[in-house]
């Protein structure tokens, strides 16, 4: 109890040191936490149309109701319009845009082309800055998923009017042309008329040419009802039939908070706690204390505690100050208690290991850094993403630290979609015992001479 | 081997102690007394600090026997065992409450008093000089007023203004009947303090007696360094002794 006032009057008594070691993990948790649930911001893409107004694609020699292409790219994108090449050139070399995309005046009339007998290509223009390799992947993608985008709402649109001009044929009805509507008789009211009027022919071989003409009109009505719908299915012939056979996900915002206040969690405690029992070394009054004042084991218990405490101070803060960006569920406070508590205990073990076996202040820094980033970055790499082999090898290695075990806890307490909490926290008990008995072990050498 | 009072505080009996392969301590015998101030002395790597670690309890001896006093054995060890963003005051009362102290700040101003730190009690150790942090590491071992206290190279660091009201405050506590033994390296500074020489080389007791009886045989053995200071007249002392 002594010991623990000791270690927060210290605390108190060095505030860049508390600030850097509360609030500085806060902000990088929360940074992370977003930086990975949320979606990349639409990118800045330089945009000419070159097309003239009023230009649409024709079928048959209608034209087509206008598919929005301009509309659909600047809702994925944010549209920087310009008024020349030259001008999207120079958005793009300064580095203001990601790309410019150019649709060329002749646009719509390549498109039409591809119903006669002389087809052309078709051709959009996109300009980029190849300076960064990542930035150009980036570019390259973002635009092939644009123009399959639009590609599929033109072919929707010609999929739709074909659709219309088959339900012409077969049923009949009217079709504006030049501003006069012709009437189409349809091969149904067609079949119909020469059934109608088949008994009045004499029997013979008229008669016989007839029954030919109304069996073919009927043949090609049923066939040309089936060819309907598979029209309408070459705009989208495949959908998506999405069934969780397991797990089910929290809310992104909650699994943003969740890393958020686990990642901090963890930096605060490990940092601490392995701090603090390395300084008592540092501070020569290891071998003071455990000269019959303090047990090693009491020693690490303390330790243990410190962490918990403040690791459960500094995640209540930052979870209130969550509150005020998202709503959190606060009638699960006691679930948020559990998993914080035994978190916090587990990782304030491994902390203790950490500083009796790095002994050094510095050293325990720098090796709470590295055991704890990488570790932290593993356990957020979901399942197929990698090899079976390597997600088992991850799978095996999060598993001994920590904080996998800490954000399943975390997450399960923060929302009841975020799976059982009671394997993690069973998880979190053993490791919180197997990293206080290292610890205790290892402080055997802070005691050589 | 000789003690400097009759009534033995501390009793050390064939005591010894190795780190793997390497001997650290063999056969080591000696008594002290009430209010006796024992100098251990030798060069590096004698064996000083696991000695008084082994009486202090720190480290386990391999064989031997310490006789501890009733009263306990006060442990001071070479760099101050305190916590320096703590001030004065605040480390005396922590050690004072993990000693179990009936009446923490009763000992602690006590001790206040003795260091002469009073005056200094709200101040952040670290801001302390080394000499006076030297005394708080002294008072913090003298809390539990034990009878025995061990002082670890205690003026290392120190400068000659520091060094001397580190040595008046030891003496003062001697003088009060508490048995000080502490070691060091510096041979005068042992032959000015030390009431009594405790003579280690590569983990083995060679003397044990006053400094004028050490002196003597120093003359005795190494006569060519006889007319030098003492300090080099010890170090040929060592070299006829085989160390």
């Amino acid at each position: 109890m002594f010991l623990l006032l000791k270690d927060l009057q210290i605390l108190r008594r060095s505030p860049l040191q508390a600030v850097l070691l509360i609030v500085y993990p806060m902000l990088i948790a929360i940074l992370v936490g977003f930086a990975i649930s949320r979606g990349p911001e639409k990118p800045r893409v330089a945009f000419l149309d070159e097309v003239p107004p009023g230009a649409r694609v024709s079928l048959g020699g209608q034209q087509l109701p206008a598919a929005g292409v301009g509309n659909r790219i600047c809702a994925r994108v944010e549209c920087v319009h310009v008024n020349s090449r030259e001008e999207a050139a120079s958005e793009v070399g300064s580095g203001d845009v990601l790309a410019a995309l150019i649709l060329p005046a002749n646009l719509v009339d390549q498109i039409d082309s591809l119903s006669t007998l002389t087809p052309g290509t078709p051709q959009v223009e996109v300009l980029v800055n190849d300076d960064d390799p990542v930035k150009a992947q980036l570019v390259d993608e973002r635009i092939s998923t644009l123009l399959a985008q639009a590609n599929l709402a033109i072919a929707r649109r010609i999929a739709g009017e074909g659709g219309h001009y088959l339900h012409l044929l077969i049923d009949g009805g009217g079709l504006d042309v030049l501003g006069q509507r012709i009437p189409i008789l349809g091969l149904r009211a067609s079949a119909r008329i020469l059934t109608a009027v088949g008994p009045e022919v004499p029997p013979g071989p008229l008669r016989n040419s007839l029954a030919l003409v109304i069996a073919f009109a009927n043949q090609a009505r049923e066939n040309l009802d089936v060819a309907g719908p598979l029209i309408d299915r070459l705009a989208q012939p495949i959908e998506v039939k999405k069934e969780a056979v397991a797990g089910s996900a929290p809310p992104l915002e909650d699994f943003a908070i969740a890393v958020a206040a686990t990642l901090n969690l963890t930096f605060v405690t490990v940092l601490l706690v392995a701090g603090s029992l390395a300084l008592e070394r540092e501070e020569n009054a290891f071998s003071r204390l455990t000269r019959g004042l303090v047990s090693p084991s009491a020693l690490v218990g303390e330790k243990v505690a410190l962490g918990i405490g403040v690791g459960l101070a500094v995640t209540l803060v930052m979870l209130a100050g969550l509150e005020i960006f998202v709503p959190l569920q606060w009638g699960r406070f006691g679930l948020w208690l559990a998993a914080i508590l035994f978190g916090g205990a587990a990782l304030a073990a491994a902390g203790a290991a950490l500083g009796a076996l790095a002994r050094e202040v510095r050293a325990v820094s720098l090796l709470a850094f590295m055991a704890t980033l990488p570790i932290a970055f593993l356990s957020l790499i979901p399942a197929g993403i990698v090899g079976q082999g390597l997600y088992g090898a991850i799978k095996l290695l999060t598993a001994l630290f920590p904080f996998k075990p800490a954000l399943q806890a975390m997450t399960a307490a923060l929302d009841s979609s975020g799976g059982g909490i009671g394997w993690p926290l069973l998880h979190l008990a053993v490791l919180a015992a197997a990293y206080g008995l290292l610890a205790r072990v290892a402080l055997r050498r802070f005691a050589s001479v | 081997m000789a003690t400097g009072t009759e009534t033995a505080a501390l009793e050390v009996r064939g005591l010894a102690k190795s780190y793997g392969e390497q001997t650290a301590l063999r056969g080591i015998d000696f008594e002290a007394g009430a209010g006796e101030l024992l100098a251990v002395i030798g060069p590096n790597g004698a064996g000083k600090t696991t000695l008084l670690s082994i009486l202090a309890g720190i480290v386990r001896a391999d064989a031997g026997e310490v006789r501890l006093p009733s009263g306990g054995v006060g442990w001071v060890p070479q760099q101050a065992a305190l916590y320096r963003r703590l001030t004065v005051e605040e480390n005396l009362m922590l050690f004072a409450r993990l000693e179990g102290q009936v009446d923490p700040r009763a000992s602690v101003e006590e001790m206040l008093e003795l260091s002469g730190l009073a005056q200094r009690r709200g101040e952040i150790v670290a801001r302390l000089s080394g000499g006076n942090q030297q005394r708080v590491n002294i008072a913090i071992g003298l809390l539990s007023r034990p009878v025995v206290l061990l002082l670890d190279e205690p003026s290392v660091g120190l400068d000659p203004r520091q060094r001397a009201r580190l040595w008046e405050f030891v003496s003062a506590l001697a003088g009060r009947g508490t048995t000080v033994i502490f070691s060091t390296h510096d041979i005068q500074e042992a032959e000015r303090y030390g009431k009594r020489l405790l003579l280690l080389a590569d983990g083995e007791a060679l003397f044990d007696g006053s400094a004028e009886v050490l002196r003597e045989a120093v003359r005795r053995d190494t006569p060519d360094a006889a007319d030098r200071d003492f300090e080099t007249a010890f170090v040929a002392y060592l070299h006829h002794m085989g160390h």
